[in-house]
């Protein structure tokens, strides 16, 4: 055969050839399959002769009933066998590190520095007792206090919080604020009810309901925006707040937001700003020139810290000075030469997550920030405004793909995509398409339920990836959209080249047949 | 001679400037400015964000961050005696593999084709809880063990339609506070009250509070004060007796010796799963877990995510799902379901990790080994003029009540000797609990060596002497 | 019942041969001798066959299934076309056939024990269809018609296929009832709009392929109208009459307050008890005579109409008496998301009721939850 130019041969007719790609597939067992009695992965220290001597038989002062019989049924392995395992795990799982991960948009799916991950695997942070002395803790306080303040700037707002456990979780802090805010004032049995609109983040809409609101969404108008006169016939004296994202998560900016918090103020009500697409609008707009009452980031999103296949992560919420008194205690105060933790604000609405919520994240957070500085945050949200414009236009040449609303408007950040032109043509639906982008590599998410949006797909490069990189992830998604005119058998079959083939959904929603344990599953399966 | 140039950024690769031009080339635009142009001048911040310089090199970066970081001194560093909440345990080396692979670490929502891994990771921890659990239903972690036992309050009221709710004085003020705020709009929340010789939970109080309004009786098992609840059983009877839940929050460390709750009748079992492989992290290591049995009625009550197995068009191969994606609430009138979100799936994971390792003998070892370890030290403190220890009699699994009213001297004082010693004392409960006098909450665990126990003991000798 | 369950599934099929024949050429539908002879002297094309077949051979391609069908162009040719070899039932006048053929054919497939029954058409066919069967068999509708109102179709004959084929393979199992709507074609060349909410017909659908989202979606369209029946029954005050339209979602409303409901009428309830059943316009206004009453109306037919489509008998008398601050709009956010940002509209017959009734509504969606929607006239 001999040498031949390999550089030319990932060439044909000018344009890349895509990737051969296929997961790796271990068909691995379920870990139980793989136990054998007697094996041990780890042993714990022995106890001492004089303390075995002293203490006596501890299990025997127990009352029988609360002595366990049986040990656990857990997998016996011997160590080596565990690490095989969940490395052979973690090779099926396409985390950010490994693909062009622009299909979770709205999740911002940047890339998490690894000097940050090593910066918070500091043991003078993981071993901290939440409860030590002020006096011990005295850095881990400074990275909060420092992060807040850099917060306080990015928003425009007085005071944050990190203690949420995330999003959700932020928002529901927001909204707690707000009952609190209207206690105070007399107004909360008065005020019940909480707008939000269909383009936010569902969690809107979720948290408010479980803090006992009434719930009103808000439609868009022809044109994709909010409508600000259904906005006008929502308000009334039973306006509590409103919780809006901006730019929606169809990547639109409602260029009249200053006028929906205007509103929303002249009925009595609270604006909360939910910040979950901050990362295209860093250092251009904030929260403080729309008069927002209260925000939230999600560190995990436009703040870099990974997401760690759904958590741990932070909500940082954050709220004009008026609104302080109200946040989750402890907050993290500074007199110029000593840190310390606040837990007397009398009006708290108390805790909303433990401890300090998780100061690690907020670690890599500061990290990021300070690595960046004004102009680099600048220029965060210029390039990731650039890549997605420039994702937009190349998108676009594939067809049966359209953009809804706002024509002719910029994007910020993601955007939300419709293949129903496709769809009616080749009787392809969009999950089908992206189910088969999985055989190239890639990944992407359609849109929350339900989907306003017809045959959606949600994009968003953020600043991370190379237009090389962007380059090749439209041609995967040209190939499969060809495909599904071409050979729509081979979308509506796929995957093929992942780590598992179609899966079955009948046993998820029959409760004769779903086992969410391994138990459940032998029991109705197997009748053990 | 070097032009300016602006600055290209590692983690921005279009930063490039010739990338950037020729990419605002295709996308017939100027300059980035034109994006914004959709926001109004009124919404646009004028100048630049006032923040600190930038630590362009990563060699800057590391030297400041860490440099504030020195600042902290450890409980490895000094010897610990914290609980309440957040444990030190050992964490096993292959924990920390696992959770910092970047094929785990970076991973999000991806489908259960591609997240393959993601799926069956949390299947095998929610199946390897539940058999510490004696449970058929785990789902994938909220945020803490504040939110587990929240919520799973919220799902009684759901699951008994009724508003009324018991919890135990012996839960810890953050959970209660928890509680309380998150609880608010769909429960009632009434205490009941300890025993004061035995912190067991006076069960006349009970019978006296429950009727066939209450939706469900919260305790912890072990306590927030480290009781073994004795009358578990018993607990359960009167509560089922009118026809409400028993709601149990378990440590799940202690479940290699304990008796799982759902043994004895818990309907509802929750808990922080931090001690199974998750170093404390200044409280940043907390993951909860709600499990219940396998009834639909429970199940469709679950805010949370449940993974399930089933097969694949290939004979053979597994995948996973979610199960009962649309939550039917059997509640018709919603309160509201909660909500599902990013919150801490990655420490679900390693817990799975950490019970593979240990196995049932490891979990039944160290179970064993952690009271045989309080006991001692509970039996060495008790010797000292003035300290009473444990102040309950009754038995404890890692976490005891250490009175100092005999000694004349507050927590916070013998706290702050301690620590000049490099001791950290038990946490205080002065304020939290006023009605236990001068009273500390100590944790000893398998960390803890008897060298380590006995300098504790002479330490605090010392101090009341 | 399905593949899944060992035997070979039953699929029905039946074509209406002349849906789709007028609209192509200008006519408003395609019912009635005259009306077809006249669209072939236009020119017209049958369009059914050709869909029917796009549907079938799609079916054909994913899972062998026995298939029942009528004679020649009802089905016969059909199916032979796609290379399949179906069992032939009934007797027909080739050329000659109408919607008492579709009948006869539904009922046939009905006795014939089909697993499915997959016809091509229109309303017209659904409504026959209905009328036949009820919702005693699954069905589903591969768009072949003119008018495409009802809820009973799929998207595409594609579509159709795919749906088909799944709920054989016994992969998709869950079955919802649809509206079957009717506009009453004579009156409508005449110019004049009726229509009716026929009746139901039990339709499969599948949830999303996907399940693995970030967030839960929220509960089932089922829970959904239950938690908007307790809604409005908890505001429902006494001594105060209730209109109740029809529709799925107000038939929730009836369940919830432990009464039954016709299906396609207008029931009036006061006090947790049924006033009127199926009542005609004079009836209502003799009930509501004098005293504040409510209306509560529902989008009918996947259209977003909440007035004047299917509930005609609330006629602009009576919602003028009522006042518009006494309407209640109900509606499933999936039924809200199908309209695909379009506003609700009305269409009374009455153009000073129809401006009265414009404007932004709450429409209640859930419990202790609204969505604001506009209605245009």
């Amino acid at each position: 055969m001999g040498q031949r130019d390999i550089t030319k041969e990932r060439y044909r007719d000018g344009k890349p050839v895509l990737r051969r790609f296929h997961q790796a597939r271990w068909d691995e067992p379920i870990i139980f399959e793989l136990s054998r009695a007697g094996q041990r992965g780890i042993l714990v220290p022995e106890l001492e002769e004089e303390i075995r001597a002293r203490a006596g038989d501890v299990l025997a002062d127990l009352p029988d009933g609360m002595r366990r019989k049986d040990p656990p049924a857990l997998p016996e392995l011997s160590q080596p066998q565990v690490v095989r395992h969940y490395a052979r795990l973690s090779q099926e799982n396409l985390g950010a590190d490994l693909n062009v991960d622009i299909g979770q948009g709205t999740c911002t799916m940047k890339y998490s520095p690894k000097i940050n991950d090593q910066l918070a695997a500091n043991p003078k942070l993981l071993d901290l007792h939440p409860f030590q002395d002020e006096e011990t803790v005295q850095g881990i306080l400074e990275v909060m206090y420092e992060f807040e303040q850099i917060l306080k700037e990015i928003s425009g707002l007085d005071r944050f919080s990190l203690q949420p456990g995330a999003g959700s979780a932020a928002i529901y802090a927001n909204v707690s604020i707000i009952r609190a805010y209207h206690e105070a004032g007399g107004e909360s049995k008065q005020r019940d009810e909480i707008i939000t609109t269909i383009f936010s983040h569902p969690s809107n809409a979720a948290c408010a309901k479980t803090a006992g609101y009434r719930v009103i969404t808000l439609y868009p108008d022809d044109d994709g925006y909010p409508d600000l006169d259904a906005l006008k016939a929502a308000v009334s004296e039973r306006t509590a707040g409103l919780l809006i994202t901006n730019p929606e998560d169809t990547g639109i900016y409602n260029p009249k937001i200053a006028e929906f918090v205007d509103i929303v103020h002249g009925a009595g009500g609270l604006c909360s700003y939910d910040q979950a697409n901050a990362n295209g609008v860093l250092g251009i707009t904030r929260a403080r020139e729309a008069d927002f009452d209260l925000c939230h980031f999600n560190l995990h999103k436009t703040f870099s810290t990974p997401h760690g296949c759904g958590g741990p992560a932070v909500g940082a919420t954050g709220v004009k000075e008026e609104l302080a008194r109200f946040l989750p205690v402890p907050l993290v105060e500074y007199d110029g030469e000593r840190y310390r933790l606040d837990y007397d604000l009398a009006d708290s609405i108390g805790k909303v997550g433990s401890f300090h919520g998780v100061p690690a994240v907020v670690v890599k957070a500061y990290a990021w920030a300070m690595s960046l500085g004004a102009d680099g945050l600048r220029e965060v949200a210029g390039i990731a405004v650039l890549n997605n414009n420039y994702l937009l236009k190349k998108m676009l040449e594939i067809p049966g793909l359209s953009v809804p609303y706002a024509k002719g408007k910029r994007r910020i950040e993601q955007i939300r995509y419709s293949w129903e032109k496709l769809a009616e043509e080749t009787g392809v639906h969009s999950e089908e398409l992206g189910i088969r982008a999985a055989d190239f590599g890639v990944h992407y998410w359609t849109s929350h339920h339900p989907f306003v949006v017809p045959e959606p797909c949600t994009l968003e490069p953020t600043e991370s990836y190379s237009k090389d990189e962007l380059d090749e992830y439209v041609a995967i998604i040209a190939h499969v959209a060809g495909e599904a005119y071409t050979d729509p058998e081979i979308v509506k079959s796929a995957p093929h080249n992942s780590t598992v083939h179609t899966i079955e959904h009948e046993p998820f929603d029959d409760p004769s047949q779903w086992a969410v344990t391994w138990r459940a599953f032998r029991r109705k399966v197997g009748g053990d | 001679m070097s032009e300016q140039r602006p600055p290209v950024y590692p983690y921005i690769p279009n930063s490039v400037p010739e990338v950037k031009e020729q990419m605002l080339r295709e996308v017939g635009a100027e300059s980035v400015e034109e994006f914004f142009e959709d926001i109004p001048d009124s919404l646009r911040l004028k100048g630049k964000m006032n923040l600190p310089e930038p630590l362009l090199s990563e060699q800057a970066l590391k030297r400041h961050v860490e440099g504030i970081l020195a600042r902290n001194t450890t409980a490895r560093e000094n010897l610990n005696f914290l609980g309440a909440g957040c444990w030190q345990h050992h964490v096993p080396a292959v924990c920390d593999e696992v959770n910092r692979r970047g094929e785990f670490l970076t991973a999000y929502a991806g489908e259960p084709y591609d997240d393959h891994g993601r799926f069956q990771t949390l299947f095998e921890y929610a199946s390897m809880m539940g058999e510490l659990l004696n449970m058929d239903v785990v789902n994938v972690p909220v945020y803490d063990g504040l939110q587990a036992a929240a919520t799973s309050l919220c799902m009684a009221t759901r699951i008994t339609g009724r508003r009324h709710a018991l919890v135990s004085k012996a839960i810890g003020a953050e959970k209660l506070s928890k509680i309380r705020d998150y609880c608010r709009p769909s429960a009632d929340i009434e205490l009941v009250g300890f025993e004061a010789e035995t912190g067991q939970l006076d069960l006349g109080e009970l019978k006296g509070r429950l009727s066939s309004d209450t939706a469900a009786l919260f305790l912890g098992n072990p306590s927030y004060l480290g009781t073994i609840e004795q009358a578990g059983g018993e607990i359960a009877d009167i509560a089922h007796e009118q026809g409400a839940l028993l709601i149990v929050d378990v440590d799940p460390i202690s479940l290699g010796v304990l008796t799982p709750p759902a043994d004895y009748g818990a309907d509802i079992v929750c808990g922080d799963i931090q001690p199974l492989g998750m170093h404390m992290q200044f409280g940043g290591g907390q993951a909860g877990f709600i499990a219940t049995r396998d009834d639909e009625e429970f199940v469709m009550e679950y805010p949370s995510r449940l993974f399930g197995i089933a097969p694949t068009r290939v004979e053979g191969e597994y995948g996973f799902g979610d199960v009962a994606y649309e939550r039917t609430s059997f509640a018709v009138r919603e309160e509201g379901r909660e909500w599902v979100g990013t919150a801490a799936a990655l420490w679900g994971i390693t817990a799975g990790v950490y019970l593979a390792l240990m196995g049932p003998q490891g979990m039944a070892e160290i179970g064993e080994g952690i009271m045989a370890r309080a006991r001692y030290a509970m039996l060495e403190l008790d010797t000292i003029e003035g300290v009473k220890a444990p102040l309950f009699s009754t038995p404890h699994f890692k976490e005891f009540v250490v009175n100092f009213d005999g000694t004349g001297r507050s927590v916070a004082e013998i706290n702050r000797a301690l620590l000049a010693g490099g001791i950290f004392g038990g946490k205080d409960l002065t304020q939290e609990y006023p009605e236990l006098g001068s009273s500390a909450l100590y944790s000893v665990t398998e960390v803890h060596s008897r060298q380590d126990i006995d300098r504790l003991i002479e330490a605090l000798r010392e101090e009341v002497a | 019942m399905t593949e899944a369950a060992g035997r070979c599934p039953k699929l029905g099929l039946i074509v209406n041969p002349v849906a789709g024949l007028g609209g192509r050429v200008g006519l408003k539908g395609s019912d009635g001798e005259e009306i077809q002879k006249r669209a072939l002297e236009l020119g017209a094309v049958p369009g059914a066959q050709g869909r029917a077949a796009q549907a079938l051979e799609r079916v054909g391609s994913i899972v062998h299934t026995d298939i029942i069908t009528w004679p020649v162009e009802m089905g016969e040719d059909v199916a032979k076309g796609c290379g399949l070899d179906p069992t032939v039932v009934g007797s027909i006048e080739p050329g000659r056939t109408s919607a008492e053929d579709t009948r006869h054919a539904a009922a046939g497939m009905l006795q014939a024990g089909v697993d499915l029954l997959l016809f091509a058409g229109g309303d017209g066919t659904a409504r026959d269809i209905c009328d036949a069967v009820g919702s005693e068999v699954p069905v589903l509708g591969i768009p072949a018609g003119v008018k495409i109102h009802s809820a009973a179709f799929a998207t595409t004959p594609l579509a159709a296929g795919d749906l088909a084929s799944l709920y054989l393979q016994g992969r998709v199992s869950a079955l919802r009832e649809a509206e079957v709507i009717d506009i009453d074609e004579e009156a409508l060349r005449g110019g004049d709009i009726t229509v009716r909410l026929f009746g139901y017909l039990k339709v499969p659908f599948r949830t999303s392929l996907i399940q693995s989202l970030k967030s839960a979606s929220g509960p089932g369209e089922k829970a959904a109208m239950q938690a908007i029946a307790a809604a409005v029954v908890e505001v429902m005050e006494k001594g105060v009459p209730y209109i109740i339209g029809p529709g799925t979602t107000t038939r929730e409303i009836m369940t919830g307050l432990g009464l039954g409901k016709t299906l396609v009428g207008v029931d009036v309830v006061e006090d947790g008890r049924i006033a009127a059943t199926d009542a005609n316009e004079s009836q209502i206004l003799s009930l509501i005579a004098g005293r504040r009453a409510v209306i509560v109306v529902t989008p009918i037919g996947g259209q977003g109409c909440i007035f004047g489509r299917g509930n005609q008998q609330i006629s602009p008398e009576v919602i003028r008496r009522v006042g518009r601050e006494n309407i209640i709009v109900v509606g499933t956010p999936d039924k809200l998301n199908t309209l695909a940002g379009r506003p609700l509209w009305v269409d009374t017959g009455d153009r000073e009721v129809d401006g009265m009734l414009c404007g932004h509504y709450r429409v209640v969606t859930g419990y202790n939850e609204e969505a604001i929607c506009r209605v245009s006239g």
